[in-house]
């Protein structure tokens, strides 16, 4: 896998771009979850993940080709992600109330197509509570659960991508973790 | 939970981290069996990374890639040749040579509708017609195009006529080869010869 990604890479600084297709197959799953579970919004992970291979291309001869481009392009992705965070208003939330109706929330805009089982409703609402208190973490901690959880990148991975030392990664880890354990202590 | 030393919850989370000592696991293990609450503490913090690992894995939306592509910086119309290039060697090995050759050819073959001969005080045209009238006697070659050819003297070399047709009196005489070309891959296949030809005699100039 990573010789490949090499070859694509130099083929990619010759000037051909049908390598950097290659490239992004790869890894637009991997760059887009990322994406989601910082951004926890699927138009905002998708805008970011595209700009994120974006960059890629056009830096990519300041990627040292001895490392892992993985960690060289996650480290692109989330950089983008924290000021995204950073910038965005604060947001209105699916299940804030919507103003001029009674108790109606946007759950109820939103509509379905079909009805869904039980458990799949159950599984989705728990996905959806989940992922709304990862969002609510500080973006410091934020990254690093993600990179950890989600990815299962790792601390020495993680120290790389977002350019801190491993001590600084695993307190950040710790906190998160303490945060998220009173966010989700009532699911 | 305040009675509990603090180092409990930095051990809670070097296990997690899978980077507790031995010594350290079994201390922790100790006080989770005699402590209600930190119990309680570890076991929320392992629901939580539980909970998180959950999340499903989502995919890319369809046409990512392509989106990404079309928002790329044009690339240089050099990468593009020498990729069709790498991939088709001998084909674009062909495709150069022809554009070439029928390059210089046709340039050649259409060159004009219009009569045109081999320049000689001999010779005669009347209309559409090159004629060698007789008694006259051409010394070398004698080539004409889109024209008819009447030879009524002689020609001391070979004639060709190319889209056009060549006739013979009785009288006349020609000492060379005589060649009628008409279509455009005549004319190719002509120039080839006598360019292999003027080769040869080169070469075999060389030699004497």
């Amino acid at each position: 896998m990573e010789s490949i990604v090499k070859k694509r890479i130099q083929q990619v600084r010759k000037g051909d771009q049908d390598a950097f297709g290659e490239i992004v197959e790869l890894f637009k799953d991997r760059v887009y979850h990322v994406c989601f579970r910082m951004l926890g919004n699927r138009h905002e992970a998708e805008d970011i993940a595209q700009e994120a291979f974006i960059r890629a291309y056009t830096n990519i001869h300041t990627f040292d080709i001895d490392r892992k481009f993985s960690t060289w392009l996650f480290r692109i992705a989330t950089n983008l992600c924290i000021d995204r965070i950073r910038k965005k208003k604060p947001d209105y939330y699916l299940d804030a109330e919507v103003s001029g109706t009674d108790g109606l929330t946007m759950y109820s805009q939103v509509e379905t197509d079909d009805p869904l089982p039980e458990e799949e409703v159950e599984s989705m609402e728990l996905q959806e509570s989940i992922q709304k208190e990862i969002s609510r973490l500080p973006d410091k901690y934020r990254s690093v659960i993600v990179l950890k959880y989600i990815e299962e990148l790792s601390l020495k991975e993680i120290s790389e991508i977002l350019e801190l030392p491993i001590g600084t990664v695993k307190t950040r880890i710790h906190r998160g973790r303490e945060a998220l354990r009173k966010q989700l202590r009532s699911i | 939970m305040n009675t509990c030393p603090e180092n409990i919850v930095l051990m809670m989370h070097d296990y997690l981290d899978e980077e507790i000592s031995q010594e350290h696991e079994k201390e922790l293990k100790t006080h989770l069996q005699s402590c209600e609450a930190c119990k309680t503490h570890f076991h929320e913090l392992k629901k939580t990374v539980a909970l998180v690992q959950s999340t499903s894995h989502i995919q890319a939306p369809d046409n990512f890639t392509q989106n990404v592509m079309a928002k790329l910086p044009k690339e240089k119309k050099k990468a593009g040749m020498n990729r069709w290039f790498n991939r088709h060697p001998l084909l674009a090995a062909a495709a150069v040579f022809f554009i070439l050759m029928s390059g210089s050819l046709m340039t050649n073959w259409n060159g004009g509708d219009e009569l045109s001969f081999t320049q000689s005080d001999q010779v005669v045209v009347e209309g559409n017609t090159v004629v060698v009238p007789e008694g006259e006697t051409v010394q070398g070659d004698l080539i004409v195009r889109n024209g008819d050819l009447r030879i009524e003297g002689t020609v001391e070399g070979n004639v060709t006529v190319v889209n056009g047709q060549q006739f013979m009196a009785g009288a006349g005489g020609v000492t060379g080869e005589i060649e009628e070309v008409d279509q455009a891959f005549e004319w190719l296949w002509y120039s080839i010869k006598s360019a292999a030809k003027e080769l040869g005699s080169f070469t075999s100039n060389d030699d004497e």
